[in-house]
């Protein structure tokens, strides 16, 4: 299976199966088209009438033909399918040891976001902040169920964590002490919205945090339209400044700035320049999850916007890459020659099975956006998984599993997809949500392309 | 080639043979936080198959 595309001023055909990627000319990028469905000499008859008028000589497609003809012996084309048979197998190397946790040390907020997909940080239930006896017991069953894995995750999460920052700062320091013996690497993560942001809370996150994720939704008035206090206040002024405190004492690394756009600002591009004029170089930008029919949903409409938007961004992206300006956009990261193997590609995302959200009462779900729906619980830190029934559902979730992905080009670039998100838009982990197929696809493209602009563009 | 440039990637088939030992970051842990996408993840397998 392979994917064609014009972008970027280039020609771009990928190889499903082995990822292999090739920018190639006009004639190929035809003929490459043309190649399954007729004979040599009817492709290159074809070809040469079309390009003739242009130079291009009978034998010049005929070469042509032929290069193609290598590529595809060579096993860089046309490739088929081999790993279906072996997903189940592949998912369950990677699915018996948990990994990776993500801590609901606050299910409580101190802004009121309209659009929050937790709904203000109580996730549908009431407010509450996570003991630090349940957080260690957190702990304790993340490293008694890692098995051989070293590296460990742990996200601290809510609403908004800095709320319960002391009880963050002891499990820090407990999963400091547990690690050496226990043969373990933790990697802390925090996701805060920066109202509480102060020089402890900086020293914290640089000297403990992998990474930290800041939200911010761009302009002013797009992120005060949504994120603001109780009292209505928007948050835009008050934590930009903390923001690029803690950013600076980080040396410009390891950090997203997150936003969120909605139905109200499609043209995010404009969010992402304001980001860029307030010194932040490491960016996520995120379509808003919410409930089809919100005044803030995405529609229809808006997606051939949200398109040109992507495509903008790349351009943009290249450019300043050129300017010695650059910038990293989260689902424009790819590594092409080191990215991940076939068994990660086929599994997904690991939720409910190496990867789980910790509620503040103990409680584990599949990831942090099934919190909430009592359905989706499959037990709690103390006795472990008991719920098997419904992490059997996780545990058999790869990219075979969903009918409409076995046509895709791009489901080896996203393992399926979002299990929330297809739940959310059709009531089963194993649907697909269209919408977020779309971006995705259109996502991939544009993060190739501008790849592919870096490796035969003399660029740095 | 004259009319097709290849980019240097990794073979996902090669990738089997000494694939899945799980170090890598769990996907949308730390980052987006509502969609998947395992591209941009980074491989952290010692035993990686060499090019």
């Amino acid at each position: 299976m392979i994917h064609r595309y014009k972008l970027g001023g280039m020609n771009i055909v990928l190889d499903v199966n082995t990822g292999a990627v090739h920018a190639v000319d006009d004639v190929a990028y035809d003929l490459i088209g043309l190649y399954e469905e007729r004979g040599r000499d009817d492709a290159v008859d074809a070809i040469y009438e079309k390009y003739k008028d242009d130079g291009v000589t009978r034998d010049d497609v005929a070469e042509c033909y032929d290069e193609v003809t290598s590529l595809k012996d060579s096993g860089s084309l046309f490739t088929p399918d081999t790993f279906e048979p072996m997903a189940g197998e592949l998912k369950a190397r990677t699915s018996g040891v948990v990994k990776a946790l993500c801590l609901h040390v606050a299910h409580t907020c101190n802004l009121n976001c309209e659009y929050c997909f937790a709904s203000q940080g109580k996730f549908h239930g009431e407010r509450a902040l996570m003991s630090f006896e349940t957080g260690k017991a957190a702990l304790d069953f993340l490293v008694a169920n890692s098995g051989t894995r070293r590296n460990l995750e742990v996200d601290f999460f809510g609403g908004e964590p800095l709320m319960n920052f002391d009880v963050v700062k002891r499990l820090v320091e407990y999963a400091r002490s547990i690690e050496k013996e226990a043969g373990k690497n933790f990697r802390f993560t925090l996701t805060t919205n920066g109202v509480l942001i102060d020089d402890d809370v900086i020293d914290f996150a640089n000297r403990e945090c992998s990474n930290v994720v800041l939200s911010l939704d761009g302009r002013r008035e797009v992120h005060d339209r949504f994120r603001v206090d109780y009292a209505g206040n928007g948050s835009f002024d008050k934590i930009v400044p903390k923001f690029q405190r803690l950013v600076e004492a980080r040396g410009g690394r390891n950090y997203y700035m997150r936003g969120t756009f909605t139905h109200l600002n499609p043209d995010f591009l404009k969010d992402i320049e304001t980001m860029l004029d307030l010194g932040f170089n490491e960016l996520s930008m995120e379509p808003v999850v919410c409930a089809e029919g919100d005044p803030y949903a995405l529609t229809a409409d808006d997606m051939p916007i949200i398109f040109e938007q992507y495509e903008k961004l790349a351009e943009l992206m290249i450019k300043r890459r050129r300017e010695g300006r650059p910038f990293t956009f989260y689902h424009y990261m790819i590594d092409l020659s080191g990215g991940p193997c076939i068994y990660k590609r086929i599994s997904g995302c690991g939720s409910g099975t190496e990867y789980m959200a910790v509620t503040p009462w103990g409680d584990l779900y599949p990831c942090h956006q099934f919190v909430g729906e009592e359905k989706f619980r499959l037990g709690d830190v103390w006795h472990g998984v008991t719920n098997k029934e419904i992490q059997g559902d996780f545990a058999s979730c790869n990219v075979y599993a969903r009918e409409e992905c076995r046509d895709c080009w791009a489901r080896l670039y996203c393992s399926g997809g979002c299990a929330a998100n297809a739940y959310h838009a059709t009531g089963s982990v194993k649907g697909v949500y269209k919408y977020g197929c779309e971006l995705f696809r259109k996502r991939m493209e544009c993060a190739i392309m501008a790849e592919v602009s870096r490796k035969f563009g003399d660029e740095p | 080639m004259k009319h097709i440039k290849t980019v240097e990637t990794r073979n996902l088939c090669e990738s089997a043979k000494n694939g899945g030992c799980g170090e890598c970051q769990t996907s949308c842990q730390s980052a987006c936080k509502t969609s998947c996408g395992i591209a941009n993840q980074k491989c952290e397998n010692e035993q990686k198959e060499s090019k």
